[in-house]
């Protein structure tokens, strides 16, 4: 059913990583991603994922749970992998058949690449694993503040992530309604080729648009009345709040990212 | 037997599990007209979507003209055209430019004629009661909630359905609009002999229009008869925390204090006509 | 002064082809404390007037007064909306966040109201409406009953003198309609809160104080429950539902049959034997 789709991939638990602060976690994110940029050893790599063993153990999260979250990029690191492989040329060659050959350089490039996009992708599937969509909503905003002043909406952009996050169930269960109302008067979702099911999507789509501009301009009219006038003067039921370990986890990263950098 | 439900279970494949129909048996034959109620997640809309092939469920078998729809070879487009499904709200299907065109995707999906599609939308807005020649060509989005409802049931009964079925189709009429409505199934069932399905929360509509009321509960048939039989179970419904219609309650209550009147009538007039003999029968009651 | 004061309101829709107003020349007043009930079939103008009482339209002609706060002056719409709680139809359309407790967070939250303050007034709402656990649900996961409920702990929070609810047991089964009608009638009774309810649901209105129909922008009657239920076949005429005893009732004393005014199957029974 499309309503199983769950948003994001949130998995509540109840450990240190996920009591840290959502900013904190946002900007440790931004830090690491960073300083993995500046890596050009394999040694460096190896200490980030001793470092994120830790992280995903602290976390409570199984280990195969990540690793399985990474399963719709496979394609992609493979992708890079080949093409490094067969098209970056230098060094020795290791093998050749006719017009195609592996150079020692394309192999070393080839891992170095797949190794830096699989920490990178570990880090962030490990912030939204361990951070709900709504305390990274609010951790957005809050690192967004600052740039109001030069007229950047934080406050609104978080209002529209917000209701994003309450409509989409809403509306996948209503495309849900239209298909099966569809398919009662005999219409065809599953075959025919690439334009005739492109076609067949209008019947969906068309009343699934019209409704969610109806549940817009509803939604508009109930905000309003309850007083909603934009970001200013806002206060918030969750404030957040900085605690101790908040700090100690960024000092931790702050050092680790400026060791890193000397590998 | 024009359906046959086979000892059928049903659980949603979702996170919560549940389970919406328990070991279902039931028989529709030809000509009936079928009244289902029951609390909202009794699985009376799991039920019917199991006559169409929109919902294939987890065990047991379900079969339409003495076909096997669970069966994976079944071609549901095929079942589909005995099947009429109307969902509630209905409304909020349509899609096309034009009424006619809203009204033709069923016909056209069965790969019908011109013609045969033409005469087939004529004849169906006249079964709603919307002029052909005033109606086909406007938006059906610029029509009122009433006008729209009906639009979209033509749209399904442009399929020559066997079977018709209606999932709350009043919710949200006003009395004139459910009065329509009631006309339009009462000529489907006596004039054009249709078999008919109607899922409702109003037990006056179910207990006027049906020839037989199913009441679910917790995905489970509890009662299946006429609406006399089902309607006399007074202290079951409410047990169930069902209502009883309106005015069978209260000739219910009147029978409890002694007035002895008949308790199955459904129509107002007939029972306030009751209501009046009695009382002229014996002065003080 | 009452605390509604509707004075010669007229309304008219800018951009419909229609002239004829969506209201015309209503008066109305609704005292503190009172339970008033709104009753009319679609396009009579009932929606059209809980919008003007929460300043989401303001009259074309005529004046509204809200606690004495005229509702066509711009700088008292942050005012009269505070004061003025609306809920509406579509229990699914009007509930913004993801979570109960910040959906009924949201209004306290536009209002500027302190942190601590909030979850005191949001935990205080919940309770009110029956929904005191709920705080961490998601609201599609509700019933349409419970989603309504989580609507008006949304308005309570924002502690108004008014509620005005706009329709909004049309879309809920009877269960539901049942649960939210429980909550009003318990608002207003045990909690005192002025409540303005909206509906085509004619049985609805038999435990209101104030009973208003109206028909194509007008006031048609104004009076207690029991002296509206005297006129169903006017109110039939107008395509209104009336309760099956308030039929029957009608049915007998037309056969001369002597019996007072009756709006439940209760009295109906009562009455009779």
């Amino acid at each position: 059913m499309l309503t199983d789709i769950t948003i994001g991939q949130y998995m509540a638990r109840d450990s240190i990583i996920h009591a840290l602060d959502a900013r904190i976690k946002i900007i440790i994110t931004a830090i690491l991603i960073i300083a993995l940029f500046t890596i050009d050893t394999f040694s460096g790599f190896g200490f980030f994922s001793i470092f994120i063993l830790i992280v995903i153990f602290l976390s409570k999260i199984s280990f195969l749970k990540v690793i399985k979250g990474l399963k719709p990029i496979l394609f992609l690191i493979i992708l890079t992998l080949f093409i490094h492989i067969f098209l970056t040329k230098g060094g020795d060659i290791l093998w050749s058949w006719r017009f195609i050959s592996i150079e020692s350089e394309g192999v070393y490039t080839g891992f170095f690449m797949v190794s830096r996009i699989f920490i990178l992708i570990l880090f962030t599937s490990l912030l939204t694993l361990t951070t709900s969509p709504l305390q990274l909503t609010d951790g957005i905003e809050y690192i967004l503040t600052p740039l109001k002043r030069f007229g950047v909406p934080a406050s609104e952009l978080s209002m529209m992530m917000t209701i994003a996050l309450r409509f989409i169930p809403t509306l996948l269960e209503e495309a849900e309604k239209i298909m099966k109302a569809q398919q009662a008067r005999g219409a065809d979702f599953e075959s025919g080729n690439l334009i005739q099911r492109a076609k067949s999507l209008v019947p969906l789509l068309v009343p699934l648009f019209i409704s969610a501009f109806r549940r817009a301009d509803d939604l508009a009219l109930a905000m309003e009345s309850r007083c909603y006038r934009g970001g200013e003067g806002r206060t918030r039921l969750h404030e957040l709040e900085y605690r101790y370990y908040d700090f100690i986890a960024l000092i931790i990263v702050i050092i680790m990212a400026v060791t890193v950098s000397f590998f | 037997m024009l359906i046959e439900v086979d000892n059928v279970t049903h659980i949603y494949n979702d996170e919560n599990n549940v389970t919406a129909l328990k070991k279902i048996n039931l028989e529709i034959d030809n000509g009936e007209f079928i009244g289902i109620v029951g609390h909202t997640g009794s699985g009376k809309s799991t039920l019917v979507q199991l006559f169409n092939g929109l919902i294939i469920p987890s065990s047991g078998a379900v079969k339409v003209n003495g076909k096997n729809i669970t069966d994976e070879k079944t071609n549901l487009k095929e079942t589909r055209r005995h099947v009429g499904l109307v969902f509630q709200y209905p409304e909020h299907q349509l899609f096309e430019e034009t009424v006619y065109k809203d009204i033709a995707f069923g016909p056209k999906n069965l790969g019908l004629s011109e013609e045969e599609i033409e005469t087939r939308v004529n004849e169906v807005m006249g079964l709603v009661n919307l002029d052909y020649e005033e109606f086909k060509d406007r938006s059906p989005f610029n029509l009122s909630g009433g006008q729209q409802r009906r639009v979209a049931i033509a749209g399904v009964l442009a399929l020559k359905p066997d079977v018709l079925v209606l999932d709350e189709p009043s919710a949200g009429l006003d009395p004139q609009g459910r009065k329509r409505l009631a006309d339009l199934l009462r000529y489907l069932y006596h004039e054009l002999e249709m078999t008919l399905i109607l899922i409702s929360h109003r037990m006056e509509e179910i207990a006027e229009l049906s020839s037989r009321v199913i009441v679910m509960h917790n995905g489970e048939i509890v009662l299946d008869g006429s609406p006399k039989e089902v309607f006399a179970r007074e202290q079951k419904l409410h047990q169930l925390a069902l209502d009883l219609p309106q005015i069978t309650e209260i000739m219910h209550r009147l029978k409890d204090r002694g007035l002895k009147v008949e308790t199955d009538l459904f129509s107002l007039e007939k029972a306030s006509e009751e209501i009046l003999n009695r009382l002229r029968g014996c002065e003080k009651c | 002064m009452s605390l509604i004061n509707i004075n010669g309101v007229d309304f008219l829709y800018e951009n419909e082809n229609s002239d004829r107003p969506a209201l015309q020349n209503i008066n109305l007043q609704i005292e503190a404390g009172d339970f008033a009930v709104i009753i009319g079939s679609n396009g009579s103008g009932k929606s059209t007037l809980a919008k003007l009482l929460n300043v989401l339209l303001t009259p074309t002609k005529g004046e509204i007064y809200i606690d004495g706060l005229n509702s066509s002056k711009s700088e008292n719409t942050w005012k009269i909306r505070q004061k003025v709680g609306m809920v509406f139809q579509n229990p699914d359309n009007q509930l913004v966040a993801s979570m109960v407790e910040d959906d009924v967070a949201f209004g306290p939250e536009n209002l500027g109201i302190p942190s601590p303050e909030i979850r005191k007034r949001v935990d205080k709402a919940l309770e009110m409406v029956g929904m005191a656990g709920f705080q961490k649900f998601a609201p599609h996961k509700l019933s349409g009953g419970q989603k309504q409920r989580v609507a008006i702990a949304g308005v309570i929070a924002m502690e108004p003198d008014v509620i005005v609810l706009d329709e909004p047991t049309a879309m809920l089964d009877p269960q539901g309609r049942k649960e939210v009608m429980e909550t009003i009638e318990y608002l207003n009774k045990e909690k005192e809160i002025t409540i303005v309810h909206i509906t085509h649901f004619m049985e609805e209105a038999v435990t209101a104080d104030k009973v208003i129909v109206m028909n194509e922008g007008n006031i048609l009657h104004k009076g207690t429950p029991k002296s509206i239920f005297r006129l169903v076949n006017k109110l039939k005429e107008i395509n209104l539902d009336i309760p099956v005893a308030a039929e029957v009732a009608e049915y007998l004393r037309s056969k001369n049959v002597n019996i007072p005014d009756i709006l439940t199957i209760d009295e109906l029974v009562n009455s009779l034997c």
